[in-house]
């Protein structure tokens, strides 16, 4: 049930094939270094002291110590000192590992009871497993058909859980080529264990070779255009903005007033939610005519929809360079 | 001993020998005696857990499943951590221990209400059976989390009749808490001080107020889940118009803090044993006392690091991790606090010493990994990986279990009159202690090497160190057993114990072991602070 292309050696550590592996477990080992300094301290002390001052006779008495307050400060101040600095150094690295570098590469992945769908923007579809290339951003938008799930690459050391009715995102450069695992970490029913598969990191030229390898689908976006035209959306949003709604041309990550005076950030969470509830947050200057496509569209079909509507962002650059 | 005075205190009439029916039992208000119908119930709740653990283990013993099919497994799981949870650790020190021993050791006759006492052991029975009902009618596959939309809409299994099972036993909790507040605010005995109180009364004070402001919001979580699942109503299921987020945000609202509801009156034992048999004041008193409460109140401010991966703001990550290593700190005070009471000390290595050491390894570890998973970087590669399995069971098994099984093997002369075996009782403390590590230890590994948890397969490569868990879990659970045998031998044959065997303080130490139904003959006074042990036993109290 596991792949089994995949070895298996046993190691402490799962293989760094991230840019951020190693970064992670530097701060791991330090935490390591941290509990050892302190519970063998602690574990001295109460050794020698057992040893030191076991009972010798039955009357012993000792005398009280109340205690110390310069004691009680130090060891209050030294140990926030400490994990302070392990805040710091976590929380730093934690930005870095969940902001995505603008250029990152896009695979949009949907997680069901229980098996992985990834698609690639060249409209590559993979079920439970992941081809990328190695040295170059990759950033999954991911979201579930029913239950909470989560994507996790050990050797990438990311995780993120996959919630439905959202999207979640992770991102990561590998930095090794090579086969690795990808486990569901969050429980989500019978087959739980078995809901998982494989990255496969391969060189640039390879992972360019496979892609051309693939069926010739279509592209996602393009996927999306067609979805567009047959949901009937583009009788309304036409690209000119003549129509009922608003043109969707150049909107993707920029900002959309609302009509409560709000602005919210065009991004995939907002364009799914104006697809299936499009009266929770209006665009001003428009009426609340549009319907809901509640169950007329699938999640896979609403990724479509987004990388379309993403590629109109990217059509409008083209045109405004030359 | 003097022969003479055993005889006279055989006959003497104690909360035991009062009356012998069974109703004089199950209508009895006596804390005594509720706390014994607590031991025998949470016993039963704590090896039918057990039993449960033991399969999960021989499960993984291979990486193909082949001892169960995953259905089964994931039931097994579920219904170890409910057990477990709230059906063993919850009310295991409050309710048997706490329920025994606050009104004995600041001098009351029982607790403030002890017809609501009763009423909180039956009202916990009624939950036991409807989970056990639940358990036997087909069982329940949501992992105690209780995670929506899983188990609101997608599980198959008895949700419902399981979660009810919890939500009733809350009120148990609710009323003991209430009970404790009461009683220790309005039934001290003269003299006794808020600074004079033994701190097992500061740590169950604690405790109370979390099971006072945390059992509540869990109750209405469970019935939120009730409703979208018997109802329909959209609460947490998107489909439905709801946020699976909102759930977790309620549940770890009350599950964090009751964490601390399993730990903290474990850290009471703790100061009571290290205190006896280092023959010690405890040192820093105040800030192992205000510590508790510092716990209590910090640690309704950290749910959210349940969530650092579930897709909740990455700055409220960040607050909820600066918050967490807060958290940290009053613990790391009272392990400090604790050691530097031995110094100096007269050590004595008596059976529930060596529980108390044990407490102070394990949950140094167990603490220490808790920082790890505070901390956002790192708890993104170890979250829901068996290291977070290995945490918790080193703070509730390593902590809270070592505690009770310390309180109890402390208290026990006093509860029974009788002595235990103490070569048996050192034997099966330190066979428990290896046991636990040899049990658990892989499993911090396993974390690390990418093992998430809830895996009833899984592949090759984590047979190894899943085998050495195993084995250990059997030399964990033949520590668990030795003790029902030598207790019950020492129930039959014990010698007697006298008033105070162990020549510790407090005002449970000065009346006769069993204590008469009133606890004291005479109305005690407190002339004096806690743990006055450089004075000689003659001339305390």
């Amino acid at each position: 049930m596991w792949p089994t292309s995949l070895q298996s050696v046993f190691r402490w550590f799962p293989e760094q094939a991230s840019t951020v592996a190693g970064q992670v477990d530097a701060l791991f080992l330090f935490l390591v270094a941290v509990t050892v300094v302190f519970s063998g301290l602690i574990f001295f002390l109460v050794f020698v002291f057992v040893v030191k001052f076991r009972r010798k006779a039955e009357d012993e008495r000792p005398q009280a110590i109340h205690g110390s307050l310069p004691l009680e400060l130090l060891w209050t101040i030294i140990p926030l000192g400490i994990t302070m600095v392990i805040f710091v150094w976590g929380a730093h690295l934690y930005f870095a590992m969940t902001v995505p570098p603008a250029a990152a590469m896009e695979v949009y992945v949907v997680g069901k009871q229980w098996m992985w769908r990834l698609q690639h923007p060249g409209g590559q579809r993979e079920i439970n497993e992941l081809h990328v290339p190695m040295n170059r951003p990759v950033k999954l938008t991911m979201t579930s058909e029913d239950v909470i799930h989560s994507f996790f690459v050990p050797a990438f050391r990311v995780k993120r859980d996959v919630v439905p009715g959202k999207y979640t995102s992770i991102w990561f450069q590998a930095t090794k080529p090579g086969e690795y695992y990808l486990f569901c970490s969050q429980y989500c029913g019978t087959s739980h264990a078995v809901m998982g598969g494989r990255i496969v990191v391969m060189e640039p030229a390879d992972y360019e070779r496979w892609l051309a390898g693939g069926v010739a689908a279509e592209s996602l976006a393009a996927a999306g255009e067609r979805l567009f035209t047959r949901l009937g959306c583009s009788t309304c949003h036409r690209a000119d903005g003549t129509g009922r709604g608003p043109s969707l041309v150049g909107k993707f990550g920029k900002t959309q007033r609302l009509t409560t005076g709000d602005s919210v950030p065009v991004d995939e969470t907002y364009v799914r939610e104006s697809i299936l509830n499009p009266q929770a947050k209006l665009a001003t200057g428009y009426a609340p005519i549009m319907p809901t496509f509640k169950g007329l569209v699938t999640e896979d079909g609403l990724l479509q929809l987004i990388a379309y509507i993403k590629s109109l962002k990217m059509e409008e650059k083209a045109q405004a360079t030359p | 001993m003097n022969t003479g005075i055993a005889a006279e205190e055989a006959v003497r009439p104690n909360y035991l020998n009062v009356n012998y029916s069974i109703r004089s039992w199950l209508l009895t208000t006596d804390h005594k005696r509720i706390a014994l119908l607590y031991l025998v119930s949470i016993s039963v709740f704590f090896a039918i857990g057990g039993a449960l653990a033991g399969m999960i283990r021989i499960n993984l013993l291979t990486p193909y499943g082949t001892f169960v099919q995953a259905e089964t497994y994931n039931k097994l799981f579920t219904m170890h951590g409910i057990t477990m949870i709230f059906f063993f650790l919850i009310p295991s020190i409050p309710a048997v221990l706490g329920n025994f021993l606050v009104p004995m050791m600041i001098g009351a006759r029982d607790l403030a209400f002890p017809r609501i006492n009763l009423l909180s052991w039956y009202v916990y029975i009624l939950g036991g059976t409807f989970t056990l009902v639940a358990a036997v009618s087909g069982g329940v596959d949501t992992g105690w989390t209780f995670y929506t939309p899983y188990s609101s809409t997608y599980a198959n299994t008895n949700v419902i009749m399981t979660a009810l099972g919890v939500f009733i036993t809350g009120f148990s909790s609710i009323l003991t808490g209430l009970n404790f507040v009461v009683t220790i605010h309005t039934m001290r005995a003269p003299g006794l001080t808020w600074s004079r109180l033994p701190l097992f009364i500061w740590a169950h004070y604690a405790t109370s107020l979390i099971f006072l402001l945390g059992t509540p919001v869990i109750a209405i979580t469970i019935l939120l889940v009730a409703l979208e699942r018997g109802l329909g109503i959209g609460i947490f299921n998107p489909a439905l118009g709801g946020d699976p987020l909102l759930f977790q945000h309620l549940f770890w609202f009350y599950s964090h803090p009751a964490v601390y509801i399993m730990i903290l009156p474990s850290m009471g034992v703790m100061s009571e044993l290290i205190a006896c048999f280092s023959r010690k004041r405890i040192f820093g008193y105040e800030f192992v006392a205000f510590s508790s409460l510092a716990i209590a109140i910090l640690g309704f401010l950290v749910w959210g690091h349940h969530m650092f991966v579930s897709s909740q703001s990455m700055y409220a990550g960040m607050v909820f991790s600066l918050l967490s290593f807060l958290v940290a700190i009053p613990s790391a005070i009272k392990v400090f606090n604790w050691t530097a009471t031995m110094y100096k000390g007269s050590i004595a290595l008596k059976t529930p010493m060596l529980y108390a050491i044990g407490f102070i390894g394990l949950f140094t570890i167990g603490g220490l990994t808790g920082i790890f998973l505070a901390t956002l970087a790192v708890d993104v590669h170890v979250h829901d990986t068996y290291f977070v399995v290995a945490h918790f069971h080193y703070i509730m098994v390593g902590g809270a279990i070592m505690g009770y099984l310390g309180g109890i093997h402390f208290w026990w002369p006093k509860i029974t009159g009788r002595l235990f075996s103490e070569a048996w009782g050192r034997i099966a403390a330190i066979t428990l202690f290896l046991g636990f590590n040899l049990t658990f230890f892989p499993q911090f590994i396993l974390g690390v090497m990418g093992m998430p948890r809830r895996y009833h397969v899984y592949p090759p490569e984590f047979q190894f160190l899943n085998v050495m868990s195993t084995a250990g879990s059997s030399i964990l659970a033949i520590g668990y057993v030795l003790p029902i045998f030598y207790l019950t031998w020492s129930l039959l044959k014990g010698a007697r114990a006298g008033v105070n065997p162990w020549g510790a303080t407090g005002l449970e130490w000065q009346t006769p072991s069993p204590p008469p139904t009133d606890n004291f003959e005479t109305p005690p006074h407190v002339p004096e602070e806690a743990y006055a042990y450089s004075l000689p036993e003659a001339s305390r109290g």
